[in-house]
């Protein structure tokens, strides 16, 4: 895997052409808000110009990054570069959706030094693009991906989804194979999750479909798992694969690593570890996990910055029992799994452990305590076997 | 002397004892009827609420009679529950005469019967009184018919009252001093008095509650108690007024209260009798007997943590409820707690109940159990009280427990389904009386533990309500006993193990696993719930193991969030004990208890 001792920079893009169903992550469709966004950005990076130096990732999410044009992706990365130190071998990830993907704009991005792109394909069926309300077809989706491998992109990740309402296991098979059949370097395979408040939350409480079930989920979570590794991928996350362990998203791994990251945009979150206690005299010197969020509304996020103001809203030092509480939780959902260094601070740990072990959902390798396929599956609850 | 009359008032719950003192209160001593708090006399929280009285209370009630004297009427309250039938049997000791105070939509009851008996063994003065005459369904005709023919009282001797509209209070407080005579006995005597009650004052200790029968006792006086080492210094005398209203003396005749430097109530037993260091009397009062108890049971704070503030808990409990005993308990599943004998059900949940709100604590308690009698093939014969010292199998030569005498009164149409719940409890030799047309005094021989849980609940329900229950305790009787333990994935729940019957064996574990099945909630791995007898498994059920918690994604905006849940996962998982690998919520140690529905 990529060294990781450099931080990370995220962009957040909250806008879309239209919103889709299932999605709760915050984006608005008034396009007309790109420009001042654009420029607030820029201002906002001018804050932390002192205290990053140095990324070796730049990952643009969103919302929908493909929507900017090459113009505002030029005057934003313009900018980045001038207060920021990037390493050579930088990743610069750009999600997209394929509609956007047009030949001219793959080759502006590239020109731009984006080396990666994560294409939120979804399916490679109509009928769950539908259901899914997404703008563009299996057909459009085979063209874009085609246009990036002809344009020489070398690092391409691929968005799915599965545990779709009628989607059988027969259909997610074929969505994976056509995935395959342009050997991308990196896969996303997420389930559906109905959320609450969301449009499709509202349709399942109307009951105008079934989701597919914890059984079936589970079902298809391993199918996934065995059928990819099968052709070689690595299975490094809970919902992540990777073609050979270089091609594992350099800048995801820092999440979940407590790796120090910037977020810059609406909503964004950063994280960064800090020597010494907060104002505390004569404290140890330990370091502190500080992270930091900003505000998630696009309205309030540019009010702040035209008023010359860091548009953060809430920030929080991790105490050691939260640090140890997260490296926990992320360890687990990573097939690297969590160092028993860190379970030893915990009294029932070796029992806690054996339980795991025996129950086939961990096993340890290499001093790590590391989740299984089925470990996985339940990674949510495994932090909380370990206790006092 | 002549002018003092000790009674006090016995009834089957509910009749209306209480409305009845409190109107005794508020006319005597001419409180106003907005000071007057309901029930005055049942001053803790839980007696209110649940209308019953824990601890009796005692009051001086100054009265002027028609014929123009002064009269000092002692009413002592008794505890209106089986459970403490003993401590009602002391105060009843301590008086004259009674009130028997009959409800006139309900008739006699199971209590009223029970009540009666004990103040004719104490040959006291019984004025019959009928209550809640207000009521347009009383029945002062049959509840007439009832007292003559039940009770073998005049029914021409009755006081018709309403406790509640403060109709006939005039006459009952008339024949309270017309017909109780007042109390025999001399100053003269060496000092004789009976203890009925005892409370705990955080600044004076224990507050004895007493009659003297014979001599006169006063502050500075050197006392002995008959049961017990040790002398104590009179601090203080007084009566019971609104409050405690100290006296120079109390004298033969008199009721009142001594404060005599004893820590605690527990050195002050119940029945015990004071009579002076240099000057003993000959004899103590008769029927002192320890309170034993009956049930059992096990107490256990939610979290490990709070062992400590348990242990202080029961100690300041015990200061005043001296009935509750208890010694040391660990469990695997549970930690550190105590082994809690009560005097009954009622006191059980009482003592829990009052730990909760009074001291503030989260309990678990275990499956209530009795105390069974083991002889062993050496010869020697063990108690055993708690499960978790059920002797080994192959040592035991026989085993035995309780029995009651359990006295059922129910309007005839429901001894069939009354007959049902107490042969599914195996009662034997049943008998039945007809006191009434319509009306049955059922009586069988049942085992103790077959009546602690439960019982009275489904009585209550097949009765619609009407049916009454009091028991005595009888002997140890030779029976086919068990220990019933429960597996959680092949390790024993050592909290949830009980000593049972071999026939009820079976349903009990279904009964228990079935309960566990729907409180633990779903793990990462499948859970087997067993019920077994030593190697022999009698009952299962199997908790799936959840599939799939996992969410699908976790960057960097998603961190903080989950983990802010997961935190409040794992304070709820405080409440979780761990058996083995597997946690099992607070919730399912209560819920194995809670009472069948239909
Ligand atoms: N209608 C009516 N209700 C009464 C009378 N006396 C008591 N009650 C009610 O009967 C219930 C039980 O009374 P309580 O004094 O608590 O009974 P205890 O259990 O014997 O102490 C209460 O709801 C009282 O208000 C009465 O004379 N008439
Ligand atoms: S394009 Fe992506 S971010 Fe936008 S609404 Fe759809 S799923 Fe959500
Ligand atoms: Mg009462």
């Amino acid at each position: 895997m990529s060294s990781n001792s450099f931080p990370g920079l995220y962009l957040h893009i909250p806008f879309c052409r239209s919103k889709c169903p299932y999605c709760d992550f915050y984006s608005v469709t008034d396009l007309s808000l790109v420009t001042a966004w654009v420029a607030a950005l820029i201002k906002e990076a001018a804050f932390y110009r002192e205290k990053f130096d140095g990324f070796d990732t730049l990952y643009l999410g969103g919302g929908t990054p493909s929507l900017l044009t090459p113009a505002q992706l030029e005057a934003l990365l313009a900018a980045l570069r001038r207060y920021f130190h990037f390493t050579s071998d930088a990743e610069v990830t750009l999600e997209a959706n394929p509609d956007d993907l047009s030949r001219e704009k793959i080759a502006a991005y590239q020109d731009l030094g984006v080396n990666r792109l994560s294409v939120g394909i979804q399916s490679f069926n109509d009928r769950d693009l539908t259901f899914l309300g997404r703008r563009h077809t299996a057909r459009q989706a085979v063209q874009a991906l085609e246009g990036a491998r002809a344009a020489g992109f070398a690092n391409l990740s691929l968005d799915l989804m599965y545990a779709l309402p009628g989607q059988t296991e027969k259909d997610w098979r074929e969505t994976l194979n056509v995935a395959l059949s342009f050997q991308p370097e990196h896969l996303s395979c997420y389930q559906l999750t109905v959320e609450a408040g969301t449009p499709l939350g509202e349709r399942k409480t109307r009951g105008e479909f079934q989701a597919a079930g914890e059984e079936m989920e589970g079902a298809l979570f391993l199918l996934t798992s065995e059928f990819l590794e099968d052709k070689g991928y690595f299975h490094y996350e809970v919902s992540n694969f990777a073609w050979g362990k270089k091609n594992c998203c350099r800048h995801n791994l820092k999440y979940w690593r407590h790796v120090p990251y910037l977020g810059l945009g609406p909503g964004a979150h950063s994280f960064s570890i800090v020597d010494g206690e907060d104002g505390a005299q004569g404290a140890p010197y330990i370091k502190n996990g500080v992270r930091w969020w900003n505000q998630a509304d696009l309205e309030g996020y540019l009010k702040a910055l035209a008023a010359g103001q860091a548009p953060v809203a809430g920030r929080e030092t991790l105490t050691p029992e939260q640090f140890r509480l997260e490296i926990l939780y992320l360890g687990f959902r990573t097939r690297r799994g969590v160092a028993l260094e860190d379970l030893r601070g915990y009294g029932n740990w070796e029992t806690a452990l054996g339980d795991l072990e025996e129950a086939g959902l961990v096993e340890v390798v290499q001093g790590r305590a590391q989740p299984t396929r089925r470990g996985f599956l339940v990674a949510d609850g495994l932090p909380l076997r370990f206790g006092d | 002397m002549k002018n003092i009359r000790n009674f006090s008032i016995i009834a089957h719950i509910d009749h209306g004892k209480s409305t009845l003192a409190d109107r005794l209160i508020q006319w005597t001593m001419l409180i106003p009827e907005r000071q007057l708090r309901d029930q005055m006399l049942d001053t803790m929280d839980i007696e209110r609420e649940r209308g019953i009285t824990i601890k009796s209370n005692t009051i001086t009630l100054p009265y002027i009679a028609q014929d123009g004297r002064e009269y000092e009427l002692n009413l002592i309250d008794t505890p209106g529950h089986v459970d403490f039938s003993y401590e009602v049997s002391r105060a009843l000791a301590s008086c004259e005469g009674v009130l028997l105070l009959v409800d006139a939509s309900q008739g006699v009851e199971a209590q009223t019967l029970a009540n009666l008996y004990l103040a004719l063994e104490h040959g006291l003065t019984i004025i019959p009184v009928i209550n809640k005459i207000d009521l347009p369904q009383a029945d002062l005709e049959g509840v007439k018919a009832q007292m003559e023919r039940e009770l073998a009282l005049d029914p021409d001797a009755a006081i018709l009252c309403s406790a509640k509209e403060g109709l006939g209070i005039d006459q009952v407080l008339e024949a309270i001093v017309s017909r109780i005579p007042p109390p025999a006995g001399s100053p003269d005597q060496p000092l004789s008095a009976l203890i009925f009650d005892a409370q705990y004052d955080t600044f004076r200790g224990a507050v004895i509650y007493c009659r003297v029968f014979d001599g006169v006792v006063k502050p500075g006086d050197i006392l002995r108690l008959m049961s017990h080492p040790g002398t104590y210094k009179v601090e203080e005398v007084g009566v019971f007024r609104l409050q405690r209203e100290p006296r120079k003396l109390l004298a033969a005749g008199n009721v009142g209260y001594i404060i005599a430097g004893v820590k605690t109530v527990r050195d002050t037993r119940i029945g015990d009798t004071i009579t002076h260091e240099a000057r003993p009397c000959a004899q103590a009062q008769p029927g002192f007997r320890e309170v034993k108890p009956v049930v059992f049971a096990s107490v256990y704070p939610v979290s490990n943590e709070d062992y400590l503030t348990l242990v202080e808990a029961l100690e300041k409990y015990q200061l005043n409820d001296a009935a509750l005993v208890y010694q040391k308990d660990s469990s695997a599943a549970l930690g550190q707690g105590f082994r809690c004998g009560f005097l009954g059900l009622l006191h059980l949940e009482i003592v829990q109940e009052r730990l909760e709100r009074e001291f503030g604590q989260s309990l678990i308690m275990t499956v209530p159990g009795v105390q069974y009698r083991f002889v062993l093939k050496d010869g020697h014969t063990v108690m055993v009280d708690n499960p978790q010292h059920y002797p080994d199998p192959i040592h035991i030569q026989t085993t035995l427990e309780p029995f009651i005498k359990a006295t059922i009164i129910t309007p005839e149409r429901f001894l069939g389904a009354v007959l049902k719940i107490c042969l599914e409890r195996r009662g034997v030799n049943s008998r039945f009386h007809y006191p009434a047309p319509g009306r049955v005094e059922a009586s069988f021989e049942m085992p103790l533990a077959e009546v602690i849980i439960d019982f009275y609940d489904r009585l209550k329900t097949v009765t619609q309500g009407y049916g009454s229950f009091d028991y005595d305790l009888l002997d140890y009787r030779t029976s086919d006993l068990v220990k019933l333990d429960i597996l959680v994935n092949s390790e024993k729940v050592d909290a949830l193990s009980m000593i049972v019957h071999r026939c009820r064996a079976r349903e009990w574990a279904v009964r228990v696993c079935d309960r566990l099945k729907e409180e633990i909630p779903r793990q990462q791995f499948k859970i087997a719930i067993q019920g077994a007898l030593g190697g022999q498994i009698i009952a299962r059920s199997t908790i799936t193991a959840f599939r799939k918690d996992v969410t699908a994604k976790c960057y960097g905006g998603d961190v903080t969030r989950k983990r802010k849940l997961l935190e409040k996962q794992r304070a709820g998982k405080k409440r979780m004990k761990m058996v083995g690998a597997v946690e099992i919520p607070q919730s399912a140690f209560v819920a194995v208890l809670k009472t069948d529905q239909g």
